[in-house]
């Protein structure tokens, strides 16, 4: 897919569509560094495009108070916890959906993806007795095996959609060359589908960052993600505008590193590898 | 490709399965078991029957809940999809913008979702908000604290600036698979764009459409953490979603019976039409 393929542009003022869509998306961010950049004077008093007096308080702020910089760490953690978890147990069950029928494969398969389109809401309260059960409630791994409900089924999806493209003669010629099937597998295939394993591991990360509802229900105050922390300060009287903001462009930032990271692969990896 | 039979490939299957189990099977079979039982506290429970369902089911607020929903749901595909079809037509081909048209558009991708709602809470607000702020001084009278029909607006457009993307994206992965060949052949055959379009294009997106609109449609069904930010569900109950009703239901008010009950329905609503769509999606892949 990145070979050297074109499509026609629409027309010479093509450009103009890309740039006012991505004008229209930049506004509310922008508004949003905006805010924390100033006063919270500044913000309820008077209207401005951009900060008069700009000051790093809000941002210091959230950098020395562990109540706040923990948010971040704690996010941090079940995120990349629950992304190894699910690319590592999808390898192998999306090689299986790739390269073989077998009893049921169908029906497994729709099953899992029904994971994917349960909504959050209906296991909020089961989840919570279940990991109380566990004695799990406010650990990492608590959240990280609760959103592994959604990216397993999806990094089996992603997967298996970019393993079906490395031809299958590949894996015959390893097994005449007498690999095992885990050397096999280590040694030769994940290399070729090294940039599958990274987009799966990005929607993994992703979906996991950015969901709320499941990672607020489990924890309450040691695993506490940054994003269960702003809504506490949302309600509360007297609202700080300006650590809000800065504590919600910092949500940002993670995402746009990683974005930056899989930016060639991600139209691909969109399309769940089925391109 | 040709798959082989192979039983054995249930082991490698295993850890997920594993993995699946305690995450969904065991919390859905929790979620039955509350919905046909009543408890006065204590846990004591007693067999309830089909009590809760027949009580869900006969609720207007319910219907009007779901009713939400799928128009919500119809407004976000008959929006998102036209325009995530024109704009990826219109990204740039080659060069440097190709890049960096796709960072700038995964971004709000990548914006944890209630700061989604915190963003178009504060963008919205007509004291401080750019959008409220530049509405009123065009003197519209726009409140989306106040006004219905404006939190809808509001969550309309947050929701098309949150995930039209998507949309752009799985588009555009599908244009560039399209070989050159096709778009000569077409200029040989002095074919119109329209045609192009028509008749190449969009029969290669086809795919990646129908994997568009099964997210686009999962995701807005169950929508929570956005509208729940901005508006509360409210004004009134006019932007109250099933999974906001249901939230409110189980745990601000516990009533797990309802809840169950509710969650129930819920869920094999969503599990019908993705049975449709999946169907759709595979039978397409069997014609190629």
């Amino acid at each position: 897919m990145a070979e050297t393929t074109k499509f026609k542009p629409a027309g010479n003022l093509s450009w103009l569509v890309s740039t006012l869509y991505i004008v229209f998306l930049l506004l509310p961010i922008y508004w949003l560094i905006n805010m924390s950049f100033k006063e919270n004077a500044e913000i309820t008093g008077a209207f401005s495009l951009w900060p008069q007096n700009p000051t790093l308080r809000n941002y210091s702020v959230i950098f020395t108070d562990p109540s706040w910089y923990n948010g971040y760490i704690n996010s941090i953690i079940y995120v990349v916890l629950n992304t190894i978890i699910s690319v590592l147990a999808a390898l192998p069950a999306a090689y299986a959906f790739s390269r073989y029928r077998f009893l049921g494969d169908k029906h497994l398969f729709f099953w899992l993806l029904t994971n994917r389109m349960a909504p959050p809401a209906v296991f909020a309260l089961p989840f919570f007795q279940l990991y109380s059960a566990f004695g799990l409630i406010d650990t990492h791994i608590a959240v990280a095996l609760a959103h592994c409900l959604f990216n397993v089924p999806l990094a089996v999806w992603i997967l298996e959609g970019f393993m079906s493209g490395v031809p299958k003669e590949i894996d015959e010629t390893a097994y005449i060359d007498g690999y095992s099937f885990p050397r096999f597998f280590v040694k030769i295939f994940m290399p070729l589908i090294a940039s599958g394993i990274g987009v799966a591991a990005f929607f993994c990360f992703m979906f996991s960052w950015v969901e709320l509802l499941l990672a607020r229900t489990l924890t309450t105050t040691a695993a506490k993600p940054i994003s269960a922390i702003m809504t506490r300060t949302v309600s509360a009287a007297g609202m700080d505008w300006g650590v809000l903001a800065a504590a919600g462009v910092l949500t940002i930032v993670p995402g746009a590193l990683v974005i930056y990271f899989v930016r060639n692969y991600i139209a691909k990896g969109f399309a769940l590898g089925r391109v | 490709m040709q798959k082989t039979w192979n039983n054995k490939a249930w082991f490698l299957v295993l850890p997920v399965l594993v993995l699946v189990a305690f995450s969904a099977v065991i919390p859905l079979m929790t979620v039955v078991n509350y919905s046909v039982q009543d408890t006065f506290g204590n846990n004591e429970f007693f067999w309830a029957g089909t009590d809760w369902f027949e009580e869900i089911l006969h609720s207007a607020r319910f219907w009007e809940a779901l009713q939400r929903n799928l128009f919500f749901s119809f407004i976000i595909l008959a929006l998102q999809i036209p325009l995530g079809i024109f704009i990826a037509l219109n990204m740039p081909k080659s060069g440097i913008g190709v890049p960096v048209c796709l960072v700038l558009m995964a971004l709000p991708l990548l914006i944890p979702w209630n700061v989604v709602g915190t963003i178009w809470q504060v963008f919205g607000r007509v004291d401080i908000g750019l959008l409220g702020y530049t509405l009123r001084a065009l003197g519209v009278d726009y409140n989306y604290v106040r006004d219905p029909v404006d939190a809808w607006i509001t969550i309309i457009v947050m929701d098309v600036w949150h995930w039209t993307s998507l949309v752009v994206l799985l588009c555009y992965a599908g244009l560039v698979s399209i070989p050159d060949a096709y778009y000569q052949a077409a200029k040989i055959d002095g074919a119109s764009r329209w045609s192009v379009f028509r008749y190449i294009q969009l029969p290669k997106m086809k795919r990646v459409l129908l994997i568009a609109v099964l997210l686009r449609f999962m995701d807005s069904f169950m929508i929570y953490t956005e509208p729940f930010v901005v508006t509360g569900g409210g004004p009134g109950n006019s932007t109250t979603f099933l999974s906001i009703d249901l939230v409110k239901m189980a745990v601000g008010q516990f009533d797990l019976g309802p809840a169950a009950a509710m969650s129930i329905i819920y869920f094999l609503i969503i599990l019908l039409l993705s049975w449709v769509f999946y169907t759709v999606m595979t039978s397409s892949d069997a014609n190629g």
